[in-house]
């Protein structure tokens, strides 16, 4: 089996020793590092996606996975720097103020890190100045959000209200998930797209980032 | 007052109180620990007692669902987790004497065990016991580990409870997604397995809370029929929340549920209650058509 294959393979077996000894030997090889990146981890990653999605595995499958991911991607991160391989877009999550939940949250985490993004994860109880905030600073095209209370998913809006507040609507998108919000308040609080799952919340965001 | 499992045994069907949180949001701000309310203003959780024993609640909650050191800990509070859920059992026992059930509730640690997390099963285990001692310290008579998602973590928590006091009987629920291969808890845990699972630990009575409306616990209670004997206890929650002039709105109403919950005596569940979104209208309504089914059927 050709060497990508096999760290897609063992990183959805989350096998994290293997993906690193692998990812070691295709960067000795002289493997181009956005190959190893996108046939090997993302491809590897989009698989658990697609599962999870399906209800084919759970969570603990994907968090083992996503060390996988994360030690192949260690190894390979500062060669793509090195090599200015660009990040497919940049991206700043958080679960909204008063919020301590952060399952969901670290699950879109792993998952738009997994498709390629740049994820700034800003962890829980984040206000919302703080989201605009960064993702200014960081140039982030999309604000993702996470609430797991109905006392908190409030908290989405006031994110949104400020963006248009500071006219940055058009430039930074919004996307919402967790398990009180729906498609239905994404559309009455103004956001920009609704993330079902942490499956299609990397859809979301990638169809957001190609219209903005 | 007669045994909880006894009364079980017997046939006779129990009705538990309605959601406690969904309760408490007007009192808290946002951010603020619910279980902070056990310290600084008890006369809330009296109030919410009393309520529900008035709706005709046989059992009632505490509100200790994240009274453990570790969910307390994310407010700076592990401190005072003796505190926190001796407070919160005392109130409730103020109000209802000997005449209702005081189900101490123990939610998820809200931390992922080794492999998949950063968190050892043994600090897990330290964390229920620790909670679990002090509501029984404080006259608790029912352990009620709720809203599970992970075998292993409700196993830490129900064998904490029996090693503790090996006589108080343990309820253990588990929070199902309905997926288009079946019912599982979002750690993969179907029915047969959580069965399996929680019998295995030693709890006396289980079932499922949360994440579903009536139609859908309908379904787990058969499904769980299907694989044990145990008697079972089912609290839905309101079907998912809608916004209403800004303000999320649980949309299952006491009429609703009452009326569908008599499929959940038609397959035997013992005790009937209600999770986010009911209210003691929930129970009222519960605990009416409860009474009438026993009166039909010469309980």
């Amino acid at each position: 089996m050709d060497i990508l294959k096999q760290i897609a393979e063992n990183l959805r077996q989350g096998n994290d020793k293997k993906v690193l000894e692998l990812t070691k030997q295709a960067i000795k090889q002289k493997i181009p590092s956005k190959e190893i990146l996108d046939n090997g981890l993302i491809a590897g990653m989009n698989v658990i996606g697609e599962k999870f999605k399906a209800h084919e595995i759970f969570l603990p499958d994907v968090l083992l996975a996503a060390r996988a991911m994360y030690a192949g991607m260690d190894e390979l991160k500062p060669i793509l720097i090195k090599e200015r391989v660009p990040t497919i877009g940049k991206v700043v999550i958080g679960t909204v103020q008063g919020d301590l939940h952060d399952i969901g949250k670290n699950l879109v985490g792993i998952m738009l890190k997994g498709a390629g993004f740049e994820v700034i994860d800003l962890g829980n109880d984040v206000s919302p100045e703080r989201f605009i905030e960064v993702a200014k600073k960081e140039n982030a095209r999309v604000i993702g959000m996470s609430a797991l209370l109905t006392t908190t998913m409030l908290g989405m809006k006031k994110v949104i209200d400020l963006l248009n507040k500071q006219s940055l609507s058009g430039e930074i998108k919004t996307i919402i998930g967790g398990a009180p919000v729906s498609e239905e308040f994404a559309r009455e609080i103004g956001a920009d797209a609704y993330g079902y799952d942490s499956t299609s919340a990397v859809e979301c965001v990638k169809k957001l980032i190609k219209i903005s | 007052m007669k045994k909880v499992l006894e009364r079980s045994k017997e046939g006779e069907i129990l009705v538990a109180d309605g959601a406690m949180g969904t309760m408490l949001i007007t009192h808290l701000k946002l951010g603020e620990c619910p279980e902070s309310i056990n310290l600084t203003r008890p006369e809330i959780l009296e109030e919410i007692a009393s309520l529900y024993l008035n709706a005709g609640a046989d059992i009632i909650q505490t509100n200790t669902f994240g009274a453990s050191p570790l969910k307390l800990s994310l407010y700076s509070l592990e401190h005072k987790t003796e505190e926190i859920n001796r407070n919160a059992v005392l109130a409730v026992r103020g109000v209802v004497g000997n005449h209702a059930y005081i189900s101490a509730s123990c939610g998820p640690s809200g931390r992922l065990l080794k492999p998949y997390g950063d968190t050892d099963s043994e600090d897990v285990y330290n964390a229920f016991e620790r909670q679990i001692r002090a509501v029984i310290n404080a006259g608790a008579d029912i352990i009620c580990i709720e809203t599970m998602t992970d075998l292993r973590e409700a196993t830490l928590a129900i064998k904490a409870a029996k090693t503790i006091s090996p006589s108080t009987p343990v309820i253990a629920t588990m929070t199902f997604d309905s997926t288009p291969r079946g019912f599982y808890t979002i750690m993969g845990v179907n029915i047969e397995e959580a069965v399996l699972g929680l019998e295995m630990a030693g709890a006396d009575i289980i079932g499922s809370n949360c994440g579903n409306g009536i139609e859908n616990m309908i379904k787990i209670a058969r499904e769980f029929k299907k694989y044990s004997n145990l008697p079972l206890i089912i609290q839905p929650n309101t079907g998912p929340p809608k916004l209403e002039d800004g303000i999320p709105v649980y949309q299952e109403t006491p009429e609703f549920i009452a009326e569908k919950a008599k499929e959940l005596v038609a397959i035997g569940v013992s005790i009937i209650g209600g999770c986010c979104g009911t209210t003691p209208a929930h129970t009222r309504a519960i605990r009416k058509m409860v009474d009438s089914y026993m009166l039909t059927h010469q309980y």
